[in-house]
Protein backbone atom coordinates (compact mmCIF):
# COMPACT_ATOMS: atom_id res chain seq x y z
CA UNK A 1 0.00 0.00 0.00
CA UNK A 2 1.18 3.64 -0.83
CA UNK A 3 2.02 5.14 2.24
CA UNK A 4 -0.50 8.18 2.24
CA UNK A 5 -2.96 5.50 2.03
CA UNK A 6 -1.61 3.33 4.67
CA UNK A 7 -1.78 6.35 6.66
CA UNK A 8 -5.62 7.13 5.63
CA UNK A 9 -6.56 3.50 6.84
CA UNK A 10 -4.96 3.91 9.84
CA UNK A 11 -6.38 6.78 10.94
CA UNK A 12 -10.13 5.09 9.88
CA UNK A 13 -9.25 1.96 11.90
CA UNK A 14 -8.16 4.65 14.61
CA UNK A 15 -11.45 5.88 14.73
CA UNK A 16 -10.39 9.13 13.84
CA UNK A 17 -12.48 11.56 11.42
CA UNK A 18 -10.69 12.01 7.93
CA UNK A 19 -11.32 15.92 7.22
CA UNK A 20 -11.87 17.57 3.79
CA UNK A 21 -8.37 18.83 3.52
CA UNK A 22 -6.74 15.43 4.13
CA UNK A 23 -5.29 12.89 1.48
CA UNK A 24 -8.51 10.71 0.64
CA UNK A 25 -8.59 7.59 -2.13
CA UNK A 26 -10.55 9.01 -4.88
CA UNK A 27 -13.00 5.58 -4.38
CA UNK A 28 -13.79 7.34 -0.58
CA UNK A 29 -14.18 10.20 -1.93
CA UNK A 30 -16.65 9.28 -5.11
CA UNK A 31 -18.63 6.91 -2.72
CA UNK A 32 -19.33 9.91 -0.02
CA UNK A 33 -20.47 12.20 -3.27
CA UNK A 34 -22.47 9.97 -3.88
CA UNK A 35 -24.05 8.71 -0.51
CA UNK A 36 -23.94 12.25 0.95
CA UNK A 37 -26.30 13.71 -2.40
CA UNK A 38 -28.73 11.21 -2.44
CA UNK A 39 -29.04 11.40 1.11
CA UNK A 40 -29.41 15.39 0.85
CA UNK A 41 -31.89 14.43 -2.19
CA UNK A 42 -34.19 12.16 -0.30
CA UNK A 43 -34.13 15.15 2.30
CA UNK A 44 -35.44 17.42 -0.10
CA UNK A 45 -37.95 15.21 -2.32
CA UNK A 46 -39.05 14.00 1.10
CA UNK A 47 -40.82 17.28 1.75
CA UNK A 48 -43.23 16.67 -0.89
CA UNK A 49 -45.16 14.11 0.27
CA UNK A 50 -45.97 15.72 3.37
CA UNK A 51 -46.06 19.34 2.23
CA UNK A 52 -48.94 18.76 0.23
CA UNK A 53 -50.95 18.15 3.51
CA UNK A 54 -50.10 21.81 5.01
CA UNK A 55 -53.25 23.57 3.70
CA UNK A 56 -55.53 20.50 4.36
CA UNK A 57 -54.31 19.70 8.16
CA UNK A 58 -56.96 19.47 9.85
CA UNK A 59 -56.16 22.00 12.85
CA UNK A 60 -53.98 25.11 13.20
CA UNK A 61 -51.80 23.63 15.96
CA UNK A 62 -51.27 20.65 12.92
CA UNK A 63 -50.51 22.91 10.26
CA UNK A 64 -47.73 25.16 11.89
CA UNK A 65 -46.13 21.32 13.26
CA UNK A 66 -46.11 19.86 9.96
CA UNK A 67 -45.14 23.02 8.28
CA UNK A 68 -41.70 23.22 10.73
CA UNK A 69 -41.08 19.22 10.04
CA UNK A 70 -41.13 20.08 6.59
CA UNK A 71 -38.72 23.22 7.13
CA UNK A 72 -36.54 20.65 8.97
CA UNK A 73 -36.06 18.53 6.22
CA UNK A 74 -35.47 21.39 3.73
CA UNK A 75 -32.36 22.04 6.53
CA UNK A 76 -31.34 18.55 6.45
CA UNK A 77 -30.94 19.00 2.75
CA UNK A 78 -28.96 21.78 3.37
CA UNK A 79 -26.63 20.68 5.90
CA UNK A 80 -25.96 17.36 3.81
CA UNK A 81 -25.12 19.72 0.12
CA UNK A 82 -22.83 21.52 2.50
CA UNK A 83 -21.12 18.31 3.70
CA UNK A 84 -20.92 17.05 0.43
CA UNK A 85 -19.60 20.65 -1.41
CA UNK A 86 -16.42 20.05 1.22
CA UNK A 87 -15.49 16.99 -1.06
CA UNK A 88 -15.27 19.26 -4.36
CA UNK A 89 -18.54 18.87 -6.04
CA UNK A 90 -20.92 21.65 -6.57
CA UNK A 91 -24.50 22.06 -5.70
CA UNK A 92 -25.55 21.86 -9.55
CA UNK A 93 -23.59 19.19 -10.42
CA UNK A 94 -25.76 17.47 -7.87
CA UNK A 95 -28.73 18.91 -8.77
CA UNK A 96 -28.15 17.96 -12.29
CA UNK A 97 -27.22 14.25 -11.52
CA UNK A 98 -30.62 14.03 -9.69
CA UNK A 99 -32.34 15.45 -12.50
CA UNK A 100 -30.75 13.01 -14.89
CA UNK A 101 -31.47 9.97 -12.90
CA UNK A 102 -27.67 9.20 -12.19
CA UNK A 103 -27.72 10.26 -8.45
CA UNK A 104 -31.25 8.33 -6.87
CA UNK A 105 -33.30 9.28 -3.60
CA UNK A 106 -34.62 7.04 -1.19
CA UNK A 107 -37.27 4.79 -2.75
CA UNK A 108 -39.76 5.67 -0.04
CA UNK A 109 -40.69 9.46 -1.21
CA UNK A 110 -42.25 7.97 -4.78
CA UNK A 111 -45.23 6.68 -3.08
CA UNK A 112 -48.43 8.93 -2.22
CA UNK A 113 -49.12 10.54 0.81
CA UNK A 114 -52.97 9.78 -0.27
CA UNK A 115 -54.68 10.54 3.74
CA UNK A 116 -53.92 12.43 6.82
CA UNK A 117 -53.34 9.24 8.46
CA UNK A 118 -50.97 9.03 6.06
CA UNK A 119 -48.86 12.15 7.50
CA UNK A 120 -48.97 10.53 10.70
CA UNK A 121 -47.28 6.73 9.40
CA UNK A 122 -45.05 8.93 7.35
CA UNK A 123 -43.38 10.84 10.51
CA UNK A 124 -43.75 7.62 13.12
CA UNK A 125 -42.56 4.96 10.64
CA UNK A 126 -40.46 6.75 7.57
CA UNK A 127 -38.75 9.26 10.01
CA UNK A 128 -37.88 6.49 12.68
CA UNK A 129 -36.36 4.38 9.95
CA UNK A 130 -34.37 7.24 8.83
CA UNK A 131 -32.96 7.74 12.85
CA UNK A 132 -32.32 3.88 12.67
CA UNK A 133 -29.79 4.48 9.65
CA UNK A 134 -28.82 7.90 10.71
CA UNK A 135 -27.42 7.11 14.49
CA UNK A 136 -24.74 5.15 13.21
CA UNK A 137 -23.80 7.68 10.25
CA UNK A 138 -23.07 10.17 13.24
CA UNK A 139 -19.92 7.91 13.58
CA UNK A 140 -19.03 7.65 9.47
CA UNK A 141 -15.80 8.30 9.26
CA UNK A 142 -15.89 11.66 6.83
CA UNK A 143 -16.14 14.41 9.81
CA UNK A 144 -18.31 17.18 8.31
CA UNK A 145 -20.91 13.93 7.42
CA UNK A 146 -20.72 12.78 10.54
CA UNK A 147 -21.27 16.53 12.13
CA UNK A 148 -23.87 17.14 9.67
CA UNK A 149 -25.51 13.89 10.98
CA UNK A 150 -25.44 14.96 14.44
CA UNK A 151 -27.55 17.95 13.80
CA UNK A 152 -30.07 15.88 11.94
CA UNK A 153 -30.54 13.36 14.69
CA UNK A 154 -31.63 16.10 17.12
CA UNK A 155 -33.99 16.80 15.02
CA UNK A 156 -35.60 14.25 13.88
CA UNK A 157 -36.84 13.14 17.18
CA UNK A 158 -39.64 15.55 16.64
CA UNK A 159 -40.40 14.30 13.56
CA UNK A 160 -40.63 10.64 15.23
CA UNK A 161 -43.18 11.86 17.82
CA UNK A 162 -45.07 14.44 15.93
CA UNK A 163 -46.00 11.02 13.78
CA UNK A 164 -47.02 9.04 16.74
CA UNK A 165 -48.76 11.87 17.84
CA UNK A 166 -51.32 11.99 15.36
CA UNK A 167 -51.12 7.88 14.99
CA UNK A 168 -51.81 7.94 18.49
CA UNK A 169 -55.00 10.80 18.10
CA UNK A 170 -56.35 8.79 14.70
CA UNK A 171 -55.82 5.37 17.12
CA UNK A 172 -57.87 7.11 19.97
CA UNK A 173 -60.59 8.45 17.39
CA UNK A 174 -64.01 7.10 15.68
CA UNK A 175 -63.87 4.14 13.57
CA UNK A 176 -63.17 5.85 10.59
CA UNK A 177 -60.68 7.53 12.08
CA UNK A 178 -59.02 4.46 13.83
CA UNK A 179 -60.21 3.38 10.17
CA UNK A 180 -57.96 5.68 8.35
CA UNK A 181 -54.92 5.11 10.59
CA UNK A 182 -54.45 1.31 10.04
CA UNK A 183 -54.70 1.80 6.09
CA UNK A 184 -51.68 4.15 6.17
CA UNK A 185 -49.97 1.45 8.15
CA UNK A 186 -51.02 -0.89 5.72
CA UNK A 187 -49.42 1.07 3.04
CA UNK A 188 -46.48 2.67 4.35
CA UNK A 189 -45.06 -1.03 6.20
CA UNK A 190 -43.61 -2.72 3.75
CA UNK A 191 -41.85 0.62 1.64
CA UNK A 192 -40.73 1.62 5.24
CA UNK A 193 -38.68 -2.22 5.48
CA UNK A 194 -37.38 -1.70 1.92
CA UNK A 195 -35.54 1.99 3.05
CA UNK A 196 -33.00 -0.04 4.42
CA UNK A 197 -32.00 -1.68 0.87
CA UNK A 198 -31.89 -5.08 -0.45
CA UNK A 199 -30.58 -7.66 1.88
CA UNK A 200 -26.22 -7.45 2.60
CA UNK A 201 -26.17 -10.86 0.38
CA UNK A 202 -26.96 -8.97 -2.39
CA UNK A 203 -26.35 -5.08 -1.34
CA UNK A 204 -23.20 -4.22 -3.98
CA UNK A 205 -21.76 -0.58 -2.28
CA UNK A 206 -20.91 -2.48 1.02
CA UNK A 207 -17.50 -4.57 1.54
CA UNK A 208 -15.36 -1.18 1.07
CA UNK A 209 -17.73 1.03 2.60
CA UNK A 210 -17.11 -0.88 6.04
CA UNK A 211 -13.58 -0.82 5.81
CA UNK A 212 -13.97 2.94 5.30
CA UNK A 213 -16.32 3.14 8.03
CA UNK A 214 -18.94 5.00 6.27
CA UNK A 215 -21.13 2.14 7.02
CA UNK A 216 -21.30 -0.06 10.40
CA UNK A 217 -23.75 -1.96 9.93
CA UNK A 218 -25.79 -4.12 7.37
CA UNK A 219 -29.17 -3.39 5.76
CA UNK A 220 -30.70 -6.63 7.52
CA UNK A 221 -29.43 -5.54 10.83
CA UNK A 222 -30.62 -1.79 10.53
CA UNK A 223 -33.74 -3.33 9.31
CA UNK A 224 -34.15 -5.46 12.09
CA UNK A 225 -34.02 -2.88 14.39
CA UNK A 226 -36.37 -0.74 13.42
CA UNK A 227 -38.68 -3.54 12.79
CA UNK A 228 -38.25 -4.23 17.43
CA UNK A 229 -39.00 -0.91 17.92
CA UNK A 230 -42.34 -0.62 15.73
CA UNK A 231 -44.00 -3.52 16.21
CA UNK A 232 -44.83 -2.71 19.71
CA UNK A 233 -45.26 0.44 19.39
CA UNK A 234 -47.79 -0.69 16.75
CA UNK A 235 -49.67 -2.69 19.37
CA UNK A 236 -49.86 0.21 21.91
CA UNK A 237 -51.81 2.08 19.16
CA UNK A 238 -53.96 -1.04 18.85
CA UNK A 239 -53.13 -1.10 15.03
CA UNK A 240 -52.08 -4.65 13.16
CA UNK A 241 -48.62 -4.86 11.30
CA UNK A 242 -50.06 -6.01 7.97
CA UNK A 243 -47.84 -9.01 7.98
CA UNK A 244 -49.78 -12.37 8.48
CA UNK A 245 -46.14 -13.90 9.29
CA UNK A 246 -44.99 -11.39 11.96
CA UNK A 247 -44.05 -13.30 14.83
CA UNK A 248 -42.22 -13.18 17.93
CA UNK A 249 -38.80 -15.02 18.06
CA UNK A 250 -38.21 -15.76 21.54
CA UNK A 251 -35.28 -17.74 20.91
CA UNK A 252 -33.28 -14.95 19.63
CA UNK A 253 -35.33 -11.80 20.73
CA UNK A 254 -36.44 -10.38 17.24
CA UNK A 255 -39.62 -10.58 15.45
CA UNK A 256 -39.73 -12.41 12.39
CA UNK A 257 -41.23 -10.89 9.39
CA UNK A 258 -43.12 -12.24 6.15
CA UNK A 259 -40.91 -12.10 2.60
CA UNK A 260 -40.30 -8.49 1.51
CA UNK A 261 -41.28 -7.78 -2.30
CA UNK A 262 -37.77 -7.13 -3.75
CA UNK A 263 -39.19 -6.52 -7.18
CA UNK A 264 -41.56 -4.29 -5.98
CA UNK A 265 -38.26 -2.35 -4.48
CA UNK A 266 -36.56 -2.80 -7.79
CA UNK A 267 -39.35 -1.26 -9.81
CA UNK A 268 -39.65 1.79 -7.51
CA UNK A 269 -35.53 2.22 -7.34
CA UNK A 270 -35.51 2.30 -11.14
CA UNK A 271 -38.00 5.04 -11.51
CA UNK A 272 -40.74 3.13 -11.83
CA UNK A 273 -42.75 3.86 -8.35
CA UNK A 274 -45.80 5.52 -8.17
CA UNK A 275 -44.90 8.89 -7.89
CA UNK A 276 -41.13 8.55 -9.12
CA UNK A 277 -42.26 10.75 -12.23
CA UNK A 278 -44.14 12.93 -10.59
CA UNK A 279 -41.52 13.91 -7.87
CA UNK A 280 -38.94 14.82 -10.45
CA UNK A 281 -40.73 16.43 -12.68
CA UNK A 282 -42.13 18.79 -9.28
CA UNK A 283 -38.60 19.10 -7.99
CA UNK A 284 -37.65 20.35 -11.47
CA UNK A 285 -40.12 22.94 -11.88
CA UNK A 286 -39.42 24.47 -8.80
CA UNK A 287 -35.91 24.78 -9.75
CA UNK A 288 -36.81 26.58 -13.14
CA UNK A 289 -39.20 28.43 -11.16
CA UNK A 290 -36.85 29.60 -8.57
CA UNK A 291 -34.30 30.41 -11.47
CA UNK A 292 -34.94 34.41 -11.71
CA UNK A 293 -34.69 34.48 -8.06
CA UNK A 294 -30.85 33.25 -8.16
CA UNK A 295 -30.61 35.36 -10.67
CA UNK A 296 -31.78 38.15 -8.98
CA UNK A 297 -29.62 37.38 -5.56
CA UNK A 298 -26.64 37.23 -8.08
CA UNK A 299 -27.27 40.36 -10.22
CA UNK A 300 -27.30 41.98 -6.73
CA UNK A 301 -24.09 40.86 -5.35
CA UNK A 302 -22.55 42.19 -8.31
CA UNK A 303 -23.70 45.59 -8.24
CA UNK A 304 -22.54 45.56 -4.39
CA UNK A 305 -18.64 44.40 -5.49
CA UNK A 306 -18.80 46.77 -8.51
CA UNK A 307 -19.46 49.66 -6.47
CA UNK A 308 -17.28 49.14 -3.70
CA UNK A 309 -18.77 46.99 -0.72
CA UNK A 310 -21.80 49.27 -0.15
CA UNK A 311 -21.99 47.31 3.29
CA UNK A 312 -20.34 49.00 6.03
CA UNK A 313 -18.02 46.43 7.60
CA UNK A 314 -17.69 47.96 10.91
CA UNK A 315 -21.45 48.38 11.54
CA UNK A 316 -21.45 44.33 10.86
CA UNK A 317 -18.67 43.66 12.73
CA UNK A 318 -18.26 43.68 15.82
CA UNK A 319 -14.82 42.60 16.45
CA UNK A 320 -13.25 44.74 13.78
CA UNK A 321 -15.39 47.91 15.44
CA UNK A 322 -13.59 47.44 19.01
CA UNK A 323 -9.92 46.28 17.82
CA UNK A 324 -10.00 49.72 15.65
CA UNK A 325 -12.44 49.79 12.55
CA UNK A 326 -9.68 51.34 10.50
CA UNK A 327 -9.23 47.34 9.70
CA UNK A 328 -12.14 47.18 7.87
CA UNK A 329 -11.30 49.61 5.14
CA UNK A 330 -8.61 47.81 4.29
CA UNK B 1 -1.98 45.45 9.73
CA UNK B 2 -5.53 43.45 9.47
CA UNK B 3 -7.18 41.59 12.00
CA UNK B 4 -7.87 37.77 11.80
CA UNK B 5 -10.20 35.22 13.43
CA UNK B 6 -8.67 32.76 14.77
CA UNK B 7 -10.53 29.28 14.82
CA UNK B 8 -8.62 25.71 16.58
CA UNK B 9 -10.04 22.30 15.89
CA UNK B 10 -9.19 20.62 19.16
CA UNK B 11 -9.51 17.15 17.72
CA UNK B 12 -10.15 15.49 14.76
CA UNK B 13 -14.03 15.12 14.58
CA UNK B 14 -14.54 18.20 16.22
CA UNK B 15 -15.65 21.55 14.79
CA UNK B 16 -13.28 24.61 14.74
CA UNK B 17 -14.13 26.91 17.44
CA UNK B 18 -13.41 30.01 17.79
CA UNK B 19 -10.73 31.22 19.90
CA UNK B 20 -9.57 34.70 19.97
CA UNK B 21 -8.20 37.00 17.21
CA UNK B 22 -4.91 38.50 16.01
CA UNK B 23 -3.17 40.96 14.06
CA UNK B 24 -0.82 40.24 11.22
CA UNK B 25 0.42 41.19 7.57
CA UNK B 26 -1.27 38.41 5.68
CA UNK B 27 -2.67 35.07 5.88
CA UNK B 28 0.08 32.74 6.14
CA UNK B 29 1.68 35.01 9.13
CA UNK B 30 -1.57 34.71 10.94
CA UNK B 31 -1.49 31.05 10.64
CA UNK B 32 1.98 30.94 12.28
CA UNK B 33 1.41 34.03 15.21
CA UNK B 34 -2.05 31.99 15.47
CA UNK B 35 0.01 28.55 16.28
CA UNK B 36 2.07 30.58 19.06
CA UNK B 37 -0.69 32.41 20.49
CA UNK B 38 -3.58 30.03 20.91
CA UNK B 39 -2.07 26.31 20.61
CA UNK B 40 1.11 26.69 22.99
CA UNK B 41 -0.15 23.73 24.71
CA UNK B 42 -1.25 21.19 22.48
CA UNK B 43 -4.86 22.64 22.01
CA UNK B 44 -5.43 21.56 18.37
CA UNK B 45 -4.98 19.85 15.55
CA UNK B 46 -5.77 22.03 13.03
CA UNK B 47 -6.40 26.27 12.52
CA UNK B 48 -8.21 28.67 10.61
CA UNK B 49 -7.39 32.06 10.33
CA UNK B 50 -10.16 34.26 8.68
CA UNK B 51 -9.77 38.17 7.97
CA UNK B 52 -11.79 40.22 10.80
CA UNK B 53 -13.00 42.08 7.84
CA UNK B 54 -14.94 39.35 6.45
CA UNK B 55 -16.98 38.08 8.71
CA UNK B 56 -20.43 39.79 8.56
CA UNK B 57 -21.97 39.57 11.85
CA UNK B 58 -25.63 40.16 13.73
CA UNK B 59 -26.17 42.59 16.12
CA UNK B 60 -27.10 41.94 19.51
CA UNK B 61 -29.72 44.63 18.66
CA UNK B 62 -31.00 42.34 16.08
CA UNK B 63 -31.39 39.84 18.17
CA UNK B 64 -35.91 39.54 17.88
CA UNK B 65 -35.61 39.58 14.30
CA UNK B 66 -33.25 36.80 14.12
CA UNK B 67 -34.35 34.36 16.99
CA UNK B 68 -37.54 35.58 18.58
CA UNK B 69 -39.41 33.58 15.97
CA UNK B 70 -37.90 30.59 17.64
CA UNK B 71 -39.79 31.08 20.88
CA UNK B 72 -43.04 30.40 20.28
CA UNK B 73 -42.68 26.94 18.61
CA UNK B 74 -42.10 24.51 21.48
CA UNK B 75 -43.49 22.52 19.37
CA UNK B 76 -40.45 21.80 17.40
CA UNK B 77 -38.76 19.93 20.42
CA UNK B 78 -39.80 16.01 21.05
CA UNK B 79 -40.38 16.77 24.44
CA UNK B 80 -43.66 18.78 23.41
CA UNK B 81 -45.60 15.73 22.54
CA UNK B 82 -46.71 13.25 25.53
CA UNK B 83 -46.32 9.65 24.82
CA UNK B 84 -48.52 6.66 26.77
CA UNK B 85 -45.87 5.59 29.46
CA UNK B 86 -45.48 1.77 27.64
CA UNK B 87 -44.54 3.42 24.64
CA UNK B 88 -40.47 2.58 24.26
CA UNK B 89 -37.87 3.43 21.59
CA UNK B 90 -39.39 6.58 20.18
FE1 LIG C 1 -34.62 14.63 7.76
FE1 LIG D 1 -37.32 13.86 9.44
Amino acid sequence: MAPALEEFQARIDREERIEPQDWMPEGYRRTLVRQISQHAHSEVIGMQPEGGWISQAPSLERKVILLAKVQDEGGHGLYLYGAAETLGVSRDEMIDAMHTGKAKYSSIFNYPALTWGDVGAIGWLVDSAAIVNQVPLQRCSYGPYARAMMRICKEESFHQRQGYDIMLALARGSAAQREMAQDALNRWWWPTLMMFGPPDADSIHSSQSFAWKIKRYGNDELRQKFIDQAVPQAEVLGLKIPDDDLQWDAATGHYRIGAIDWDEFQQVVSGNGPCSRQRLAHHRQVQEDGAWVREAVAAHAAKHQAGGDGLKADAHNPASAQEGGADAAV
Amino acid sequence: MPLFEVFVRSRRGLDHQHVGSLRADDAEMALLYAREIYTRRREGISIWVVRSADVTASQEEDAPAFFEPAADKPFRDATYYALPKEVKNL
